[in-house]
């Protein structure tokens, strides 16, 4: 038993404290109140990471990546979280990458790996569709082989970011007299400026429009853009979506995100005293921490016994559960710490340019949207209903 | 025990109700907030008409009512998520009115909030005050038989439809002190009286406002000059029970359009009310609902009793009710999967509303320390 980080580990993260420092386009982040970012904000530390080689950390070095041990990608995480930054997206990174490099074809980890690495192509995910959701496997999109093409029907829904994507990786219905509903799906890669593609964005209850409906009709997509075997996609898929799980968690935002909740609570006043030094809300925030704490020693864990050879498994769905629920927590205590200036709509005061904040204090204007938004991480990636199942029927075996 | 009401308030029930399903549909309310002026002075001057705006006045102030009228109005107001602006002119700067106005202003001033052709707003919050009413920067210096004004008064809802506002200064003591506050009425057009005017994210509107050397003559004290906290407080304990009751309207909406998508929704070739899971979530939440009807009818009940008798029951009130709020705001989120996120269904908008209530009028940590103030030894 050991706790304690290596002297190379800790080199390391002197080096990657260092690069981040001397690297990050100070300018993202800071920008007038409705500081949405631009797609070249999203993708601006990608391409610094891409020319410096650690875009992709957890790829195989053959493809790209570094190398590093999966405590070295944890210290990545957490350095990264420490300054706040703009990561790379995970569609392309974590989701659709990890597939092309173990299932697909040379033709297409020639075409695609790169252009994910660099972060010059974005990526987005074409899975949920509006009668499945957490039913994922009952997904009606068809894709109808035409001589050497593809030709795709269908509607999916929750795609998130979209609406500036390059391309898109879909699953699709080829045999729909398959068995079971599992059976029968192909994963297909699509050209998103492919004729009858419609993408139309989804205004969320915090205002925001991250995630959009994808309408698909009569999209002729060649071939050659199958993913392995057809009809065997829900293997591809459920590969994926465990690489989704791992990274869920967020414990590294979080701890940046208690630190901020601090600093609130030691600017909002209570009886003359800072909020922060009140013994309810102080409990509030230690309970917080030391449910953070038991969540950080548990992905560790898991990170050691990935780090021993054994794959992210069924406890991927207790990190994503406690880490969603500790996320949620958090931004609950950041909307009662800014107290009345929790109410105002920040998003319909005029955007002046500047970066003052036309009225109460700065740290109070992502509170209630982050508050509402924040509710979807126990939905989205399966909800924390369905990791409960998969807890119950994979490790308690009932 | 009774807890029926009496046929007049039933016959309030009855009009508020009708008016809030014929005129407050969702698609309706969405196009109103979203409009350029947020409210419907339309239906405000219906609403005077019905004589709700009179409901919870007595007699000998030419209404009918109490407290229980302007609670089955809020119900219904919660049920439609309604904007209009019945805490801040009615409950508050009403109440404040009956409690401490004299026959004059009684007379000028309630006649104008139940005929609807003044609009209050209650601008007693401020930037650093958090939930402390005494604690004000505002201050209110006597010249002559005048008082001058100078303060900003933070997110008072309703001020930008308001043609008055009831403002709270310090006229004497230092800055948290029980004693030197008082209560003014002050017409929104005075001189010296600047607004910034926005959204909230429940889709009502609200003014940072700011008093520069507004000058306001003796009569525009409510009650006596300094002794105006436990008047406030007074006020603030009817303004919470009311949205109380309101949170109650708007947890039965959610909760109803939860079971309704649970029966519709299929998921796993079955309605997603059939799972055991969500079965139990739904039961709690219909718990949490009856409790919170229970603690709403007993603050009410208690508004007119002696100050720490009230204080006690309505901190209970919003303690209870706004972790159910919570429970039920968010399993309805939950529940309904990606499209409880979504802006086009109403359940967010039920979400955001009792999101925000939980910290109007006190937040539920609040109200906690308050009820352990009055009940510890």
């Amino acid at each position: 038993m050991n706790l304690e980080f290596t002297e190379e580990e800790k080199a390391f993260r002197a080096e990657v404290r260092d690069f981040i420092d001397n690297n990050y386009p100070k300018d993202i982040g800071t920008r007038g109140v409705q500081d949405e970012l631009s797609p070249e904000d999203m993708l601006a530390w990608h391409k610094i990471l891409g020319k410096k080689g650690w875009s992709v950390p957890a790829w195989p070095t053959e493809y790209g990546g570094t190398g590093w041990t999966p405590t070295q990608r944890y210290i990545w995480g957490e350095e990264n979280a420490r300054k706040n930054t703009v990561m790379p997206l995970p569609f392309g990174v974590s989701m659709v990458g990890p597939v092309i490099y173990t299932f697909g074809n040379e033709e297409q980890k020639a075409e695609h790996l790169p252009g994910i690495r660099s972060g010059d192509v974005w990526w987005c995910q074409g899975y949920s569709e509006p009668g499945a959701g957490s039913d994922l496997a009952s997904l009606k999109t068809t894709a109808v082989r035409d001589g050497d093409d593809y030709i795709i029907n269908g509607q999916k829904t929750w795609t998130t970011l979209a609406q500036h994507a390059d391309w898109g990786f879909f699953l699709c219905r080829t045999d729909p007299d398959a068995p079971k509903p599992q059976m029968g799906i192909s994963f297909i890669l699509v050209d998103m400026n492919t004729p009858g593609i419609e993408v139309r964005p989804i205004k969320l209850i915090d205002g925001g429009y991250e995630v959009n409906e994808v309408w698909l009709t009569d999209v002729r997509v060649p071939a050659t853009n199958l993913i392995g075997e057809e009809n065997k996609g829900w293997t591809y898929a459920k590969f994926l979506l465990a690489h989704e799980r791992s990274g869920i968690a967020g414990v590294a935002r979080s701890k940046r995100g208690v630190e901020q909740l601090k600093e609130i609570a030691a600017s909002e006043m209570l009886d003359g005293k800072p909020l922060l030094e009140d013994m309810g809300f102080a409990q509030k925030i230690s309970q917080l921490e030391i449910d953070l704490s038991a969540l950080e020693i548990t992905e560790l864990r898991t990170l050691a016994g990935e780090q021993a050879g054994k794959g992210p498994g069924p406890e991927s769905s207790l990190l994503k559960v406690k880490g969603t629920e500790i996320q949620q927590r958090l931004t609950e205590l950041t909307l009662e710490a800014v107290g009345h200036y929790g109410a105002p709509d920040f998003r319909s005061f005029p955007d002046d340019g500047s970066n003052d904040f036309p009225i109460g204090p700065d740290y109070a204007h992502h509170a209630a949207p982050t508050y509402f938004n924040m509710r979807k991480t126990s939905i989205y990636g399966g909800s924390n209903e369905i990791q409960r199942n998969i807890i119950t029927k994979m490790i308690l075996g009932l | 025990m009774d807890f029926d009401f009496t046929d007049e308030q039933n016959m309030v029930r009855d009009g508020i109700s009708r008016l809030i399903r014929e005129e407050y549909d969702f698609d309706t309310r969405r196009s109103v907030v979203a409009s350029e002026s947020g409210w419907r002075p339309e239906l405000w001057a219906q609403l005077a008409e019905l004589g709700m705006l009179a409901a919870p006045f007595s007699e000998e102030d030419g209404g009918f009512g109490g407290a229980t009228e302007a609670m089955i109005i809020m119900e219904e107001f919660g049920k439609g998520l309604a904007v209009e602006p019945f805490v801040p002119s009615v409950v508050c700067a009403g109440g404040a009115l009956k409690h401490g106005g004299n026959s004059a202003q009684r007379e000028e001033y309630i006649g104008g909030i139940i005929s609807g052709e003044m609009v209050f707003a209650f601008a007693y919050a401020e930037p650093r005050g958090r939930y402390d009413l005494a604690n004000l920067e505002t201050t209110a210096k006597a010249d002559g038989g005048d008082y001058v004004i100078n303060g900003h008064k933070a997110v008072v809802i309703g001020a930008p439809w308001a043609t008055h506002l009831v403002v709270t200064a310090r006229t004497s003591g230092g800055q948290s002190d029980k004693d030197g506050v008082s209560v003014f009425i002050v017409d929104k057009a005075a001189q010296g009286v600047s607004t910034r005017d926005y959204a909230t994210v429940d889709g009502r509107r609200a003014s940072e406002v700011y008093f520069e050397n507004v000058k306001v003559s003796g009569d525009a004290l409510i009650g006596d000059a300094g002794n105006g906290l436990p008047l406030i407080e007074k006020v603030v304990d009817e303004a919470t029970a009311a949205v109380c009751a309101e949170a109650v309207g708007a947890m039965k909406v959610t909760h109803e359009t939860t079971v309704d998508y649970s029966r519709q929704r299929k998921q796993f070739g079955t309605p997603i009310g059939s799972f055991q899971v969500l079965q139990h979530r739904m039961a709690d939440m219909l718990m949490e609902y009856e409790q919170s009807v229970s603690m709403c009818y007993l603050a009410t009940i208690k508004l007119d009793e002696d100050d720490a008798t009230r204080k006690k029951n309505v901190s209970a009130a919003k303690v209870r009710i706004g972790q159910a709020a919570r429970f039920i705001g968010q399993s309805a989120i939950q529940t309904h999967g990606g499209m409880g996120m979504t802006d086009e269904l109403a359940v967010g908008s039920y979400f955001k509303r009792l999101s925000i209530i939980e910290g109007e009028f006190g937040s539920v940590d609040h109200h906690m320390r308050r009820h352990i103030a009055l009940t510890a030894g």
